[in-house]
């Protein structure tokens, strides 16, 4: 699986701009899957059906998003600068110093303009630098509307990962490993690969009205509470993966997260209760769905989220696949 | 002329009544079919020459314009008011607006200078702190003329400046505008679904019902926009230019348009040189934003006539940067077959 976090997480691919993720989880899932197609909007939708025509039991959804968080060019200036608005929510001291890049593979180096002594470092006052020599060279090279992401490689340490995009990748490996292990299941599962979470859970919205789950879960990062001085929270690595209790887009359905409590504790992993209080996932959008839907999230414990190096634990990844595997082993049917 | 009429009209957002009679009766004997829904979209079918089955494409424009709505009525006759869509105070000091259906003329008058103490005329007024005054001797005369909820709406009278127009309500009479000629005009291979919408303005909120009903296979918000091309100190882009043509939207705060039907209308204005432009990434929201994510989901786009001034009393377009617009809607619509 680590090879598959590497590929995933280094991939470019920010909001509205995901056809090279989606290409590589495409080639990942090939002859796994019943059926996969793609939506209008770009979701990729890959369903597990139970063996032999039986009838399903319970239709599932399962999302992760596919797009990450950038920049876009907004003005080429007259020496070839690039200046940029933001796709998602980027924190702006996150960027300096940082390298970002394009669909063509080109590299940008974020640069600031002087800045006065306890001056604060706004967005307004950065550029990308992609080594153009005039307006006219940058020109080639790149256009007003073209996206960037972070560039930042993957890099393995123990049982410690750390990458960028681990928001929202590692949950997409997740996904993708579940497939590829589960080898009989009785409901009938959606695995959807979404887009455009970052800026407003839009692939999540068409999907799950497109699809009617009778019950829905997310895969997505969370944050910890377990670095120095950090926001208090009760969620750490390492300790097993995170079941979401409420966030500030949705309360988990209870009867979800109970599923997965009892899931986790009949397989003796460790797991943890997850409130988070800044921030949401692709579930907020399939709960209020159509009439709604039952949802939940199995949550990634990751530190540093929304910058260019997330760090996850790898024994939290391989028991978030053991989790959802246990409860796709038998039909997905709610504690009453 | 069409955009004369349209931005002359009354019609603030949830009252677009004025604005959508002219429509009917410019459209009606060039579509096949209308009706006017339960919010008050007038959604309008013309159908392709195509051979079945045809892609149905959703056009949008939004009828309504920002505005002002009567919340009280005070003892001394001045009326009080609350803005109706995104409107800065400041652009309202010493403007002349029309209130109800029968349009009374109303001033929100200031203070004059002669009893501004220096420190008075550095503060920025409040909204709550304007009345509109109709000229009434007091309460009751008011309530004999204008009652709570009745709209008011800038009182502009459209004119043409050389190869400019100067008007209210360009955003988004000019869209509708331009749709009313794109259903004019044709015939197209496509379905072509002509909307025009209710209140865009106070969150789109026409657009997602309309959406829902036509369940279209494509979408384009046509609109007039932002266009903030004065001299500036740094070297920064504007949102649009006057003079750039067509404005088309990658990305806004609402929408990430298909890249498909980006590319489709750059290469169909570079065939036929049509200037066109790329609106500056990450300004505003329009229709496009609701259409875009209706039921399973429509790829979208927005294209818009450049608009300096929008949600003020006056704003400001040029006719070539219109009739550009019109042009290439219409070639491009032309070669939608399939998608």
């Amino acid at each position: 699986m680590k090879e598959l976090i590497k590929k995933l997480t280094e991939a470019y691919g920010p909001s509205g701009n995901e056809e090279q993720v989606r290409q590589i989880i495409q080639a990942e899932i090939a002859g796994f899957a019943d059926e996969v197609r793609t939506d209008a909007l770009g979701n990729l939708i890959a369903v597990k059906k139970p063996a032999g025509g039986a009838t399903p039991a319970v239709k599932v959804m399962l999302a992760a998003h596919m797009d990450e968080i950038g920049l876009i060019v907004t003005h080429i200036d007259d020496k070839g600068f690039l200046r940029f608005g933001t796709i998602g929510g980027v924190n702006p001291l996150s960027l300096l110093g940082g390298r970002v890049r394009f669909a063509s593979g080109r590299i940008g180096v974020i640069g600031i303009e002087k800045l006065e002594p306890n001056e604060y470092p706004k967005l307004e006052k950065m550029y990308i630098d992609i080594g153009a020599k005039d307006k006219a060279e940058a020109e080639t090279l790149v256009s007003v509307g073209d996206a960037a992401g972070f560039w930042r490689d993957c890099v393995l340490q123990g049982n410690r990962v750390v990458a960028k995009a681990m928001d929202d990748r590692i949950a997409c490996a997740v996904l993708v490993q579940t497939l590829k292990e589960l080898t009989a299941t009785p409901n009938e599962v959606y695995f959807v690969f979404t887009v455009q979470e970052e800026v407003g859970l839009r692939g999540a919205i068409t999907s799950a009205y497109g699809l009617e789950p009778d019950v829905a879960i997310a895969v997505d990062v969370t944050l910890t509470g377990d670095t120095p001085e950090a926001r208090t929270m009760a969620v750490s690595l390492g300790q097993g993966p995170a079941i979401k209790v409420k966030d500030s887009g949705m309360l988990a359905h209870p009867g979800v997260k109970q599923l997965l409590v009892e899931a986790a504790k009949a397989l003796g992993i460790p797991y943890q209760l997850e409130v988070l209080v800044g921030g949401t996932t692709d579930a907020m959008a399939m709960q209020v769905s159509r009439a709604g839907v039952p949802a939940g999230v199995v949550s990634i414990p990751t530190r540093y989220v929304h910058s260019p190096s997330e760090m996850v634990d790898a024994s939290d990844v391989q028991n978030a696949v053991k989790l959802l595997l246990k409860v796709l082993a038998s039909p997905v049917v709610l504690p009453a | 002329m069409l955009l004369e009429e349209l931005s002359n009209a009354s019609g603030v957002a949830g009252n677009e009544g004025e604005v959508r009679e002219k429509l009917i009766a410019v459209v009606k004997d060039h579509v096949d079919e209308y009706h006017v829904d339960t919010i008050g979209n007038l959604i309008t079918l013309k159908r392709g020459t195509g051979p079945e089955p045809r892609l149905k494409v959703m056009l949008a424009a939004h009828m309504d314009e920002i505005g002002l709505m009567i919340v009280a009525i005070e003892q001394n006759g001045h009326l009080r008011f609350r803005p109706v869509g995104g409107i800065d105070g400041r652009v309202l000091l010493s403007k002349m607006v029309y209130v109800g259906k029968d349009r009374i003329p109303g001033v929100i008058g200031v203070k004059p200078i002669h009893l501004l103490k220096p420190k008075e005329r550095e503060q920025v007024l409040e909204i709550d702190q304007l009345t509109i005054d109709i000229g009434a001797k007091n309460q009751e005369e008011a309530q004999g003329l204008v009652k709570l909820g009745d709209y008011a709406a800038f009182a502009t009278t459209f004119a043409t400046l050389g190869g400019t127009a100067k008007g209210k309500a360009l955003d988004d009479r000019a869209g509708c505008a331009v749709l009313a000629e794109i259903v004019q005009g044709g015939p197209y291979p496509c379905d072509l679904y002509a909307v025009f919408t209710v209140q865009e303005e106070v969150g789109l909120r026409g657009a997602m019902v309309a959406a829902y009903a036509v369940s279209p296979d494509l979408g384009f918000a046509l609109e007039g926009t932002v266009c903030d091309d004065s001299p500036k100190k740094k070297d920064l882009s504007p949102t649009t230019r006057l003079g750039g043509g067509p404005a088309i939207t990658i990305m806004d705060r609402s929408v990430i348009a298909d890249k498909r039907l980006v590319k489709l209308l750059m290469d169909t204005a570079k065939e036929l040189g049509i200037p066109y432009q790329i609106k500056q990434p990450g300004v505003g929201g329009t229709d496009a934003g609701r259409i875009h994510i209706s039921k399973e989901g429509v790829p979208s786009v927005a294209v818009a006539v450049p608009c300096r001034y929008i949600h003020s009393p006056v704003s400001l377009l040029d006719l070539t940067d219109f009739q550009n617009t019109v042009k290439l809607m219409k070639a491009t619509l032309a070669r939608v077959k399939e998608f």
